[in-house]
């Protein structure tokens, strides 16, 4: 090779003379007789078809700063999408507090010298716990679709059944994952949902409900963003049926909206990414589970669970709860697995919820259901145009149908991006049953302006000037 | 004369549980307030929510002005001994390398931060390009045909690969229900197949560290529905028959699943294709440089061959000719769904692909090189210590990591490696043992990677040193430790083991204790 010999900054021992005073202490020839135990066979002589890299940062930089200008993110133009993931105010210290080198850059470390990463997923685990009024809450595991499904199987485990009941309003996504994760040992059956209200329809539920079934699962608010206002009575009809209510929530919800087993929960999940967190294209998630503190429970979580010690000297020391029930400890014989999840999040959602306090809690709530409601009652303004088109309460999300204007939900979003708007979520191919619908989000960070800006838009897109 | 003092001393604040430093009415950050006009048209919002939908009263956070949040989770950051911190070759397997912070600027970026997973695919090119460009790297370092990066870590890669392997079965209508490991692969290995419904079987390690192809012959059956395996080992050694075993195990019709989370000593140098593997999974967050979030977000990038590329989990994301651009293909023949939402974890994507392109296919390559070169400096200095041994493979090189024992030094004084542990604290260190069961007693896995220099590992190697003197000349004093950490020692484990005495949350501590773990008993 011409080239001169790599030395890489992220290499310190990739200068020649220390390589070769290394292998003398060993008393080897060449880096290459270390590696004696793979055959020759197996060795690869060719030449990886990766390009020579940007040795230098700057060009590095460019390099990637050019790829990365070709996307159009939501702070450059005006988006209501949500579903799941949507754009929250993120404070400025839950980024500092995630990007500080201790916390970005440690792992497994013991409870002395990573005191402060347990004490940090414990006080995360204790607001939460608070948020949904519950006692045991999880270390994050990698997203809230991971959440429910674990939590069906915990409550299958629970229960000793194996059917497992969610609703067809879902994420298709979320329903998707945890079909996948319930195969083929859990029978996962859907309950329909009223295309009128958007509620779970109750009587096809008491049809589904049987001996049989371990835990119903339903999400307050919605994929749709309805509140469920029969949750009492839909755990009611799962508890008299021996099964289990689980219930999905928002936690940026939860200052405004009823803690779920104040209705009848008793496994409650969901996604962290309101709390603090960025969207980073779907790459920002995170998710728990909670659940009362009973032993039957606890013991079959799969996740880690962080408890409080004490300590020789007074202090308030952590460590793992009952480690023996984990994957690490019981391998072949486990409840589901643990491995690396989302515990950075944990600690940045923890952030988020000290800064807000019960008072931003409760504003950000009450700020949401405010700009969200005047949204959706404006664009109900526009002729032909149904919003909000399901009559459930609703948190956020709502439902704006187009059957009665001109426009498919397709052509509306096309339109509203010609004028730098990212319109909702065209729910037409996957919830027919809503016609041409789009699931519009609104959030404290959408001003009058921007709601205004948006109905306006609209209007002349339906009204086709 | 051994002292407690080792020169070193981690922060040490006390901090208060976050509840102990709330003040009634402090704010720690406002809200966008609603305008007076929309609050006009829409009325009471929260009336038109049934009374028992809504929260009653103020959910119980802390009330801290903004300062002492930030104070107390820096204190708390200053408690935590990151990878940055301290010469991390202490918790092997992990890999803990270099975390670029250049990356960081990558992914904090609101190109990438601020992006929604449903925007237009033509507003999101940049994102598309990263993700394919990385599958064809993966492509080239592995062997394999596709990649899909939606697995959210290692484990869950062994998970979907599960759940592949049951699919491909189904489809081929083969009725196969168990999948051979090692004891030596992660303990996910063993423990996510069982999700999918497959009996699990274990094959043993002779006492070399080498498991025998007899011993997977024996257990290898029309039953096999797969073999997934680890190699090189947690051990470091590389199983040299690897071939013979995939050989093995396709000839009794079952696939090949290589754990690959730890590829960090082979890049370049081996890959899943020639030795046979039909998939393999890589975590961006060990070889591939992405910082591990004190446990995630993690990432583990999924790759197979052809002829299962059509079980991947959708989108995969695709070239269009014709657009010129990228997008989300749902169209994938067989696919097992979705395992996690949306496309997985973007941040880990963009920087592994950033940290491939700052170094090249040499570079790739002597990272691997000179994190073995460093891996067989440190054993040599370990040699040297009393009381350690490096077990199996006698006399020969090792890869990545070498799991040693002080079952010697254990004899000898009495100490055990999980003192050495906590010692290691004391010296700003860290150290891992093992994954379970302690096949090697006394265990300790040292990884060193590419990271760190000469002069480092000579400093590690003298922490284990001067351990094992402290433990021949007064055990007491290791068995006491730590003394220079964040906390002094947690003596009474029973608080995390009996489910009468563990508090997983703050509610759940003051139910159950007044003050400082005093009972509340019946009061």
């Amino acid at each position: 090779m011409d080239r001169e010999k790599l030395v890489h900054p992220y290499i310190p021992n990739s200068v020649p003379g220390v390589q070769e005073e290394m292998l003398a202490a060993i008393g080897a020839k060449s880096i290459d007789e270390l590696y004696e135990l793979i055959p020759d066979d197996l060795l690869f002589k060719g030449k990886l078809d990766i390009p020579e890299g940007y040795r230098d940062e700057y060009s590095l930089r460019r390099h990637m700063n050019e790829i990365l200008d070709k996307n159009v993110p939501t702070s450059e133009r005006l988006s209501f999408l949500g579903g799941s993931c949507s754009p929250h105010y993120v404070p400025a210290i839950c980024d500092v507090i995630n990007s500080r080198s201790e916390f970005l850059t440690a792992y497994a470390g013991e409870p002395y010298e990573d005191h402060g990463r347990f004490q940090a997923l414990f006080e995360y685990a204790s607001m939460l716990g608070e948020l949904v009024d519950m006692d045991v809450v999880s270390v994050p595991t990698y997203d809230g679709s991971q959440a429910a499904a674990s939590a069906l199987r915990i409550a299958c485990r629970i229960t000793g059944r194996k059917t497992v009941i969610i609703p067809r309003s879902l994420n298709p996504d979320r329903a998707s994952i945890i079909a996948n994760y319930c195969y083929p040992q859990i029978d996962v059956l859907t309950v329909n949902y009223d295309a009128r209200s958007g509620l779970i329809d109750i009587a096809d539920l008491k049809g589904k409900l049987s001996k049989r079934i371990a835990a119903l699962y339903i999400e307050n608010p919605s994929f749709l963003g309805a509140i469920e206002t029969n949750a009492a009575q839909i755990a009611d009809l799962a508890h008299a049926h021996g099964a289990l209510c689980v219930v999905g929530v928002d936690p940026i919800s939860l200052g405004v909206l009823a803690p779920p087993p104040q209705y009848g929960a008793d496994i409650v999940c969901g996604e962290l990414q309101s709390l603090g967190i960025h969207m980073y294209y779907g790459g920002g998630r995170g998710g728990f589970i909670a659940s009362a503190d009973e032993e039957r429970i606890v013991s079959e979580f799969p996740t880690r669970l962080f408890g409080i010690v004490p300590t020789v000297d007074h202090a308030w020391g952590f460590g793992d709860v009952a480690w023996e029930r984990t994957s690490f400890a019981r391998r072949e014989d486990s409840k589901e697995y643990v491995g690396t999840m989302a515990a950075l999040w944990g600690i940045t959602a923890g952030v988020y919820l000290a800064l807000m306090g019960p008072q931003g809690m409760h504003d950000v709530g009450h700020t949401i259901m405010e700009r969200s409601a005047y949204a959706a009652q404006e664009l109900g303004k526009i002729g032909g145009v149904s919003s909000p088109a399901l009559r459930a309460p609703f948190f956020q999300e709502f439902v704006v149908n187009l059957d009665g204007a001109a426009v498919t939900a397709r052509r509306m979003n096309e339109e509203l991006l010609k004028m730098g708007i990212y319109g909702g979520i065209d729910l037409s191919r996957e919830f027919p049953k809503l016609g041409e619908s789009l699931l519009f989000s609104v959030t404290e960070v959408h001003t009058k302006k921007d709601i205004d800006r948006l109905v306006t838009s609209a209007r002349q897109i339906v009204e086709g000037r | 004369m051994s002292t407690k003092d080792t020169g070193f001393h981690q922060a040490r604040w006390n901090e208060p549980i976050i509840y102990d430093l709330t003040s009634p009415g402090e704010r720690g950050i406002l809200v966008p307030q609603t305008e007076g006009e929309i609050k006009d048209r829409v009325g009471d919002v929260l009336a038109r929510v049934p009374e028992k939908m809504r929260r009653v009263s103020r959910a119980p956070l802390p009330e801290m002005g903004q300062s002492r949040v930030l104070q107390h989770y820096l204190r708390l950051a200053q408690e935590t001994l990151g990878r940055d911190l301290n010469i991390d070759v202490g918790q092997g397997t992990c890999t803990m390398k270099y975390n670029p912070p250049v990356n960081e600027a990558f992914v904090t970026t609101p190109k990438i931060a601020d992006l929604h997973p449903l925007q237009d695919e033509r507003t999101v090119q940049g994102v598309l390009e990263i993700v394919y460009r990385l599958d064809k790297f993966m492509r080239e370092i592995s062997g394999l045909d596709r990649f899909s990066f939606q697995p959210g870590g290692g484990s869950h890669a062994i998970y979907t690969m599960a759940a592949m392997v049951r699919a491909y079965l189904e489809q081929k209508g083969e009725n196969r229900d168990e999948i051979v490991t090692t004891l030596f692969s992660h303990p996910s290995d063993a423990a996510a197949p069982r999700l999918k419904g497959y009996k699990v079987i274990i094959v043993p390690a002779e006492e070399d560290g080498f498991v025998r192809l007899a011993s997977l012959e024996k257990v290898v059956s029309e039953r096999t529905a797969a073999l997934f395996i680890t190699n090189p080992e947690d051990t470091g050694i590389f199983n040299p028959h690897i071939r013979q075993f995939i050989d093995l195990v396709h000839a009794a019709g079952g696939l090949c699943g290589y754990d690959q989370a730890n590829a960090n000593g082979i890049l370049g140098i081996t890959r899943a294709k020639e030795a046979g593997f039909d998939m393999s999974f890589f975590n961006l967050h060990k070889t591939f440089a992405s910082p591990h979030g004190c446990g995630g977000p993690g990432s583990g990038a999924i790759g197979v061959t052809e002829e299962l590329a059509p079980f991947l989990p959708v989108p995969l994301i695709d070239y269009d000719e014709r657009s010129g651009g990228c997008f989300l293909n749902y169209d994938v023949e067989h696919t097992i769904g979705k395992v996690k939402d949306y496309y997985g974890v973007i941040p880990a994507v963009v920087r592994a692909y950033a940290w491939i392109m700052s170094l090249g296919a040499e570079g790739i390559r002597e990272v691997a090189r000179v994190a073995v070169l460093n891996n067989n400096y440190l054993l040599h200095k370990m040699y040297q210590i009393k009381g350690v041994e490096a077990p199996f493979a006698p006399g020969k090189h090792r890869l990545e990591q070498v799991r040693y024992s002080w079952q010697k030094l254990t004899e000898d004084t009495g100490v055990v490696t999980t003192d050495i542990q906590q010692r290691v604290a004391d010296y700003g260190g860290h150290y891992w043992m093992s994954h379970e069961p302690w096949v090697v007693p006394q265990p300790v896995t040292l990884e060193p990677t590419e990271s760190y220099s000469r002069d480092e590992l000579d400093k590690y190697a003298s922490i284990m040193e001067r351990i094992s003197e402290e433990a021949y000349d007064d055990p007491e004093l290791v068995k006491g430790s730590p003394y220079n950490s964040t906390i002094g020692k947690m003596a009474d484990h029973s608080y995390l083991d009996d489910p009468d005495k563990w508090a997983i949350t703050w509610r759940a501590y003051k139910k159950r204790y007044r003050g400082y773990f005093n009972p509340r008993g019946d009061d």
